[in-house]
């Protein structure tokens, strides 16, 4: 199992320079940000020349990658170009984004594998079509759609939530954002249950549970719960990643100072210090995730051991 | 494991208490002269500083902390001395500037002529890498303090002298008569000691000297102004004090004006104007603005600087059917242009709204003669630059590639080409690559006539993006600079504007209207020229 863990940190290394460096040369190709600064005019050559120095954009793109990695490792994400330190948005921004990805994940958990418990053990039968046509309207309803529709008729006509998350943006208010960030997802997991949970059903440890004379309840969440929810694990556990990054739609359409209001941002106004250090921040997370998630397998089923 | 989880359903349970009463407490708040306006924001490009402001949500806080010697009257745009006693001149070369008494920072310091020295030298030097720098340009030793290339050989302007405590001279490296009247603008405020000082401490919490001061600034959130008792000046703000919140989208930030929660949106979404009168019932202005849109041209690309070129231009101009586009695009909310600068200016300030006269106007059938007179599109094709992450800018051009198209009678004669980002876009503009003609919005710093053509047209300019060159032009506005009878200034600045338009340097297509909505609970709201909404006189009911 150490070992295991040890290859696997290994492993992240390599993913992790590749995927800096890929996301600091995209970033790059943009061109010039500093054209961007002066508003509708030419910056004065000088003040340009000098805001070049500044931000070590001058120098040739592989020295820039390698000063950047050089200050990453001692914790120096650079300065956005209004002046603002990358960790100080960071820490404005991941909580707000941790938060709205916990509600969205709880949803996911708490709706998703209900549902999809409930259809699977009821294959066939009116409740089963019904959710399954449901899941099927959201996976098709793009999420600004979603959003937009909630925000006008829970915000603006009926007045239940306000339209726009306060900056501190508490748990209370990220409710309804998190539903509609974790809608999409939501209908996955519901669908990965189902499926799961109505093909162990049918197998040999469940049929030797009921025939031990196990009480049903305890038949469906120790032996076929359990078994089911293997690759549902895996869908939560990369979803972790998606989801604090990709609420980009999500986090505009609701106010939400997250990550991805400062991803955005920060691609158009061509910030690269901010671009790189959020996205290293999430390649991490996401391979983190993956990592815990390939261990939560282990936990789940037995049978499967890390040498 | 399972404490854990337990744990932390409490913690969420606690928090969604202790927020839903916090969310409780707040909200409208009390009416009258200490209500306070809660108005949307964008988070501002560049730090707070006077000098290195150059867009307009940063140039809402300065517009509230600070005020210059001039200020622009809200409704006329005419320069009015605010903190200057008399601005003296005799030769529009060199200026005696003596500062009213009475008026301090809200950190209690005074304001004297040291408060402006010491703030323009600054802005200007090259070390500060401030962004409005080239404002100083016209003072004596800008050269030393900002040279193209290379250290500064000087820390201070050698055109800046204090005299005593209310007074200090300027000396301009050029005759510019009405160089005074440019003082309204940011970059010339005045700055505390405190800003050299501390400057790091000055940029989380700045302190001014206008009649708001900041209470609390949470960078890329929120920023609450208070209204200061102690404001010297006549245009005391009227309400209690104005709150700033940053929306990450201008749709969301309407949204929430429809819900309540909000009294000012000063930036009104291109898709909702259809809506706009219903859902505010007439609680929305609509006002122009200092801002003119045009397309311009890259002469510095031989197929576009040919001879027959101005003809060709022409046409272009008279193929744009630009009522039509701005009713139905942009719902009235810009109005066709009929000359180079604005309606804020008025006429005595050098608006003409015959100015430009039939070239203007659309008219197919001479736009076509022109056209073909004129040697034709170079290329067979004209390819309109535009930015395509702002401003809706995608469906006006494609209306106006449309109505040249219908000219033309040619479906691909003219095609927009979208640049992904503004940065890019400018950039491409910077390094001379545009494959064509380019949107162009020129958004004027201060109301004069000189604003809207030498920066724009003269040879070289600072925003000169197609390097047009015209001796003409040159000449007529070096006169008009060292005119020192302002009416025969602005006349003679016509003048050359008549050069721009005979030549058709860039096609003028419509001038900007500012638009905002606001809530019932406020009142006596407008904008001013700059579509910077007029803070101070808002009223809370």
């Amino acid at each position: 199992m150490g070992r295991y863990v040890i290859r696997r940190l290994l492993q992240m290394i390599p993913v992790f320079f590749g995927a800096t460096l890929l996301i600091f040369l995209m970033v790059n190709v943009m061109g010039d940000p500093i054209a961007g600064l002066c508003g509708e005019r030419q910056c004065d050559p000088a003040t340009a020349a000098q805001l070049r120095k500044e931000f070590g954009l001058d120098k040739p793109v592989w020295q820039q990658y390698l000063t950047y990695m050089g200050n990453v490792f001692t914790g120096d994400f650079g300065t956005a170009f209004n002046g603002q330190e990358v960790t100080e948005l960071m820490a404005e921004a991941f909580p707000v984004t941790i938060r709205l990805t916990i509600v969205a994940i709880v949803f996911e958990i708490v709706i998703g594998i209900t549902l999809g418990v409930i259809t699977g053990l009821r294959r066939g039968r009116p409740v089963d079509t019904g959710v399954l046509l449901l899941t099927l309207v959201v996976i098709s309803v793009p999420t600004f759609v979603t959003g937009l529709i909630l925000q006008l008729l829970l915000g603006v006509d009926w007045g239940v939530i306000k339209p726009a998350v306060s900056p501190e943006a508490p748990f209370n208010e990220l409710l309804i954002p998190g539903l509609v960030l974790a809608s999409v997802s939501l209908a996955y997991v519901t669908r990965l249950t189902r499926t799961s949970i109505a093909e162990n059903a049918r197998s040999d440890y469940v049929r030797t549970a009921k025939a031990k004379g196990l009480p049903r309840r305890r038949v469906i969440s120790r032996h076929l719960l359990r078994n089911s929810l293997i690759p549902v694990v895996t869908f939560i556990g990369t979803d972790i990643g998606a989801l604090m990054g990709g609420a980009i739609v999500t986090e505009r359409i609701f106010n939400i100072h997250g990550v991805g209001y400062q991803l955005y941002q920060g691609i158009l106004r061509q910030n690269t210090q901010t671009v790189v250090g959020f996205v290293t921040v999430l390649v991490i997370v996401f391979l983190v995730a993956n990592l815990l998630v390939d261990l939560l397998y282990a936990v789940l089923d037995p049978r499967i051991r890390y040498a | 494991m399972r404490g854990a989880a337990h744990a932390r359903w409490a913690a969420c349970a606690v928090a969604v208490a202790l927020t839903a009463t916090a969310c409780g407490g707040g909200g409208s708040g009390g009416g009258g002269a200490d209500g306070i306006v809660s108005s949307s924001w964008g988070d501002p490009q560049n730090p707070l500083e006077p000098a290195n402001t150059n867009e307009v949500q940063g140039g809402k806080v300065l517009d509230m902390l600070f005020r210059g010697l001039k200020q622009y009257d809200p409704k006329t745009g005419e320069a009015k001395d605010m903190l200057a006693e008399e601005i003296d001149t005799t030769d529009s070369t060199n200026f005696t500037v003596t500062v009213k008494d009475g008026w301090t920072f809200s950190d209690g310091e005074k304001v004297t002529a040291k408060s402006f020295v010491d703030a323009w030298n600054y802005g200007a030097n090259l070390k500060n890498n401030q962004k409005n720098a080239y404002f100083f340009g016209y003072i004596e030793g800008y050269d030393q303090v900002h040279p193209e290339q290379g250290r500064p050989t000087a820390e201070t302007l050698s055109g800046l002298k204090v005299v005593d405590a209310k007074t200090f001279t300027v000396k301009l490296s050029q005759k510019f008569s009405t160089w005074p009247d440019t003082l309204g603008y940011a970059a010339f405020s005045p700055l505390p000691s405190a800003f050299f000082s501390n400057h790091a401490a000055w940029l989380s919490k700045p302190v001014g000297n206008g009649p708001y001061v900041v209470e609390s600034y949470a960078k890329g959130s929120k920023m609450s102004m208070r209204k200061w008792d102690g404001y010297p000046g006549s245009d005391k703000a009227q309400n209690g004090g104005v709150d700033l919140n940053v929306y990450t989208d201008n749709n969301t930030a309407y949204t929430d004006l429809t819900a309540g929660n909000l009294d000012l949106v000063d930036d009104v979404p291109a898709s909702q104007l259809k809506n706009v009168q219903a859902d505010l019932a007439g609680r929305y202005i609509n006002t122009p603005a200092g801002i003119i849109q045009t397309i311009a041209f890259p002469f510095y690309d031989k197929a576009w600087n040919t001879p027959g070129g101005a003809k060709v231009r022409t046409g272009l101009s008279m193929a744009i059917n630009r009522q039509q586009i701005t009713d139905t695009i942009f719902h009235k909310t810009r109005t066709p242009a009929k000359d180079w600068t604005s309606p804020v200016l008025g006429v005595d300030g050098g608006f003409d709204d015959s100015l430009c006269g039939d070239s203007c106007e659309y008219n197919a059938a001479e736009a076509k003669k022109l056209i073909t007179e004129g040697g034709g599109i170079p290329g067979g094709r004209l390819k309109l630059s535009y930015n395509a992450d702002s401003g809706s800018h995608k469906e006006w051009v494609d209306a106006v590639c449309n109505s040249i198209n219908n000219v033309l009678g040619n479906d691909r004669a003219c095609v927009g080409n979208p640049v992904g980002t503004f940065a890019d876009f400018r950039n491409q503009i910077g390094q001379h690559k545009m494959p064509g003609p380019f949107r162009a919005g020129w958004q004027m710093d201060y109301p004069l006539i000189q604003n809207f053509l030498q920066p724009l047209y003269y040879t070289n300019a600072s925003s000169n993006d197609g390097k047009w060159s015209n001796p003409e032009f040159d000449k007529l506005v070096d006169d008009a600079n060292a005119e020192s009878d302002n009416k025969k200034a602005v006349e003679t600045f016509q003048k050359a504007e008549g050069v721009v338009r005979d030549q058709m340097a860039a096609i003028p297509l419509w001038y900007q209207n500012g638009s905002a909505g606001y809530s019932d609970r406020v009142s006596n709201v407008s904008l001013n020229p700059f579509s910077v909404p007029v803070y101070n006189e808002i009223k809370v009911n």
